[in-house]
């Protein structure tokens, strides 16, 4: 193999979709169905590639991001590689010892104290009992804990947990690193640090694999990406060059007829599914343009009208961080519920988002029921404008934010 | 490590692994990597455990009231009300004798059965060897059991019961009832990743296999060809070597004994076998 630390040659997984009553199968309908396929018919099952003939080589050492949205196989891939689903064809040569963080706390169990659970988790993660207890104090120091590691984990705040666990796994010293959605987790400080020791991680000359949605730590982390769609590789190179083709991948998606995308929420029942989402404002006849401290409409049109609709838009900017959350969960007075139609209405005063290029994610639910989700549902541009008296230009860098809020000053004359 | 999963060494110590598909007993795996994952048998013992005496008020007392509760039931409405024989012992140290390896044979199979399934956050996210998920289990079990042990030699010392050198049968006795019930559940628990109504299925066959073992009654009630057969029961061979051992009734049932330990140990291959051949399909499953 040379110097390459994975290495895949069409490899692809494929699961059943069978018709499950009870979610699960019973021995009941085993018998059933064993009895019946006897008779050559094998009613309700489909299958569904979630990844189909995909070639990979990571030489050792290398910081590679892998991109897609939601069903593209990302997920699978990795799950393959930790061997813990087996491909349904092809294969991966994988040299040395492989570690994942797949989910944060995987392993953690409420009653044990966190350092029975630094051990119990470590061990399960893929360290020795020795590794652990070297570098005990460094992860409780990490995850800055030091006072309640004698208290059960079911006690903990939910950033104290997620805090301990991300040190755990991030203290795992494995050749081959896979890592799946773990920094959004905690608070910013502990974010930038978690951020930090990926940083550090990659640099230590250890292979990574890096599934995320956050473009922008794809970007600082990842000098390599590799973009899946519809579980195939669609493009791999330079991390700036595979980002711009998700983008413009993203746009055309949004430009589709919303109802037939597929990269929808997996969990999503779609009794209604999103069919067309708008940005509106006032003075401009054109969708899809938006005035900074002007007023907008985002309208999300949906195909049935279900009791109890909730909505939830986040909007993202073009580096994928999302910027701000409208949910109508979170009810104010103003609100308004009305018995006939099924299209959802969300107005803004004064959009306080400075001059670029946003997407729009959308979550649509049913009494807490997740009925559709999807990413990147539309698009639009920010057109400078007036916020409180006071012009809102476009930034000059990316560090400026992507929020405008309206302010006065007090100066010395 | 078996071939599917071929792993060889290869410049700087590195291991090569190559993932691939596997069919039937292909992907069986071997006592290299399970010693390779050693730490995480040990600490899932650990974790179930302490969880076991964590989290119920009881603690350690349910691993004796089990068999206490057991015996004293028995003792009355079979020894007083039916007054069955219990050769040449006081009642309740013949039905304690066979109640505490019953304790734990039947706990290993209800805790057992759905363990894997209990486990679904650990199978999807993270590899390990699936089998060590029942086996955490049933070692921790193994801690009820000897609390259970203690409970019964204390108390037939108590009463007048001189210990001979027959006790030093108790660990094999254990060994044989640990493998069987191993196997039974490592069968049970792969079964129920994929159907999952087992686990409505094993608490019934557990009460059915209660009366079908001679822990009410003596095995001596049946006649010579039955007696035989029942031993194919593990249990049968691991409760009559219990009273042999602990309480010297008469006979010595090393025939018993000797096709139970038998029976479990072809349960134990079917069970793991069975385990083995379909773990990988676990994790697409729970």
């Amino acid at each position: 193999m040379g110097d390459l630390a994975i290495s895949a040659r069409g490899l692809g997984k494929q699961y059943q979709l069978g018709l499950m009553r009870y979610g699960y199968h019973t021995l009941r309908e085993g018998l059933v169905r064993a009895f019946r396929s006897r008779n050559g018919s094998q009613p309700g099952t489909h299958v569904l590639w979630a990844l189909r003939d995909v070639s990979l080589d990571v030489r050792q050492g290398e910081v590679v991001g892998i991109i897609g949205h939601n069903g593209a196989g990302k997920s699978t891939l990795l799950k393959i590689l930790s061997r813990i689903t087996e491909p349904t064809e092809g294969y991966v040569d994988l040299r040395g010892r492989v570690g994942s963080l797949l989910e944060v706390g995987t392993g953690f169990h409420p009653e044990l104290t966190g350092r029975e659970n630094v051990y119990l988790n470590g061990s399960i993660i893929g360290m020795s009992r020795a590794e652990i207890r070297r570098r005990f104090d460094e992860i409780v120091a990490f995850a800055e804990i030091d006072r309640f590691l004698d208290t059960p984990v079911k006690r903990y705040s939910s950033g104290m947990s997620v805090r301990l666990a991300f040190a755990v796994a991030a203290h795992l010293e494995p050749e081959i690193l896979l890592v799946d959605e773990v920094l959004a987790v905690g608070d910013a400080a502990f974010q930038r640090k978690s951020l930090g020791k990926m940083g550090e991680v990659a640099n230590e000359g250890r292979t990574v694999l890096f599934v995320s949605h956050n473009l922008a730590i794809i970007r600082a982390l990842c000098p390599r990406a590799v973009l899946l769609d519809h579980g195939g590789v669609v493009a791999d190179g330079s991390t700036d060059a595979v980002l711009g083709q998700y983008l413009r991948a993203l746009e055309r998606s949004a430009s589709t007829d919303l109802v037939e995308r597929t990269d929808r929420n997996p969990r999503g029942w779609q009794q209604t599914k999103v069919a067309a989402v708008e940005v509106h404002t006032p003075e401009v006849g054109e969708a899809g343009i938006a005035i900074s401290g002007a007023p907008a409409t985002i309208t999300v049109r949906l195909t049935e009208a279900l009791p109890g609709i909730e909505c939830r838009l986040t909007l993202v900017n073009s580096l994928a961080q999302p910027v701000a959350t409208l949910s109508s969960e979170d009810v104010a007075p103003g609100d308004v519920r009305e018995s006939s139609g099924n299209t959802v209405e969300c107005r803004i005063d004064s959009l306080s988002l400075v001059p670029g290029r946003y997407r729009i994610d959308v979550l649509v639910r049913a009494q807490r029921e997740i009925q559709d989700g999807l990413e990147a549902a539309a698009f639009f541009d920010v057109e400078p404008g007036v916020l409180g008296g006071r012009p809102v230009s476009a930034p000059s860098t990316s560090s400026e934010g992507d929020v405008a809020i309206a302010h006065t000053w007090r100066l010395p004359a | 490590m078996v071939s599917a999963t071929t792993e060889t060494s290869a410049g700087r110590g590195a291991i090569t692994v190559r993932l691939e598909p596997t069919r039937g007993f292909r992907r069986l795996i071997g006592p290299a990597e399970l010693w390779r994952y050693r730490d995480v048998a040990v600490q899932m013992a650990v974790r179930d455990i302490k969880v076991r005496y964590r989290q119920t008020a009881l603690g350690a007392a349910w691993a004796v009231l089990q068999p206490v509760g057991t015996m004293v039931v028995f003792t009355i409405f079979f020894g007083h009300v039916a007054k069955i024989g219990s050769q040449g012992v006081p009642y309740w140290q013949f039905s304690l004798a066979g109640a505490v390896p019953w304790a734990f044979f039947s706990n290993s199979l209800l805790l057992g059965s759905d363990s894997v399934a209990r486990n679904a956050a650990l199978v999807s996210k993270i590899y390990f060897p699936r089998i060590f998920i029942p086996t955490a289990t049933l070692v921790a079990g193994l801690l009820d059991l000897a609390i259970a042990v203690a409970i019964l030699l204390g108390s037939v010392l108590v009463a007048g019961v001189d210990p001979s050198a027959r006790l030093l049968v108790l660990p094999l006795l254990v060994l044989i009832m640990f493998v069987g019930a191993l196997g039974i559940t490592a069968g049970l628990s792969a079964v129920n990743v994929r159907y999952r109504d087992v686990r409505y299925v094993v608490p019934f066959a557990v009460q059915l296999w209660l009366f079908a073992t001679p822990i009410a009654y003596p095995s001596t009630l049946l006649g010579s060809p039955w007696r035989t057969l029942v031993a194919l029961n593990p249990m049968a061979g691991v409760v009559e070597g219990f009273r042999w051992s602990v309480l010297g009734t008469a006979a010595s049932p090393w025939n018993m004994i000797g096709i139970s330990a038998l029976s479990s140990l072809v349960l134990l291959a079917v069970g793991v076998l069975y385990f083995g051949r379909v773990e990988r399909t676990f994790a697409d499953l729970v």
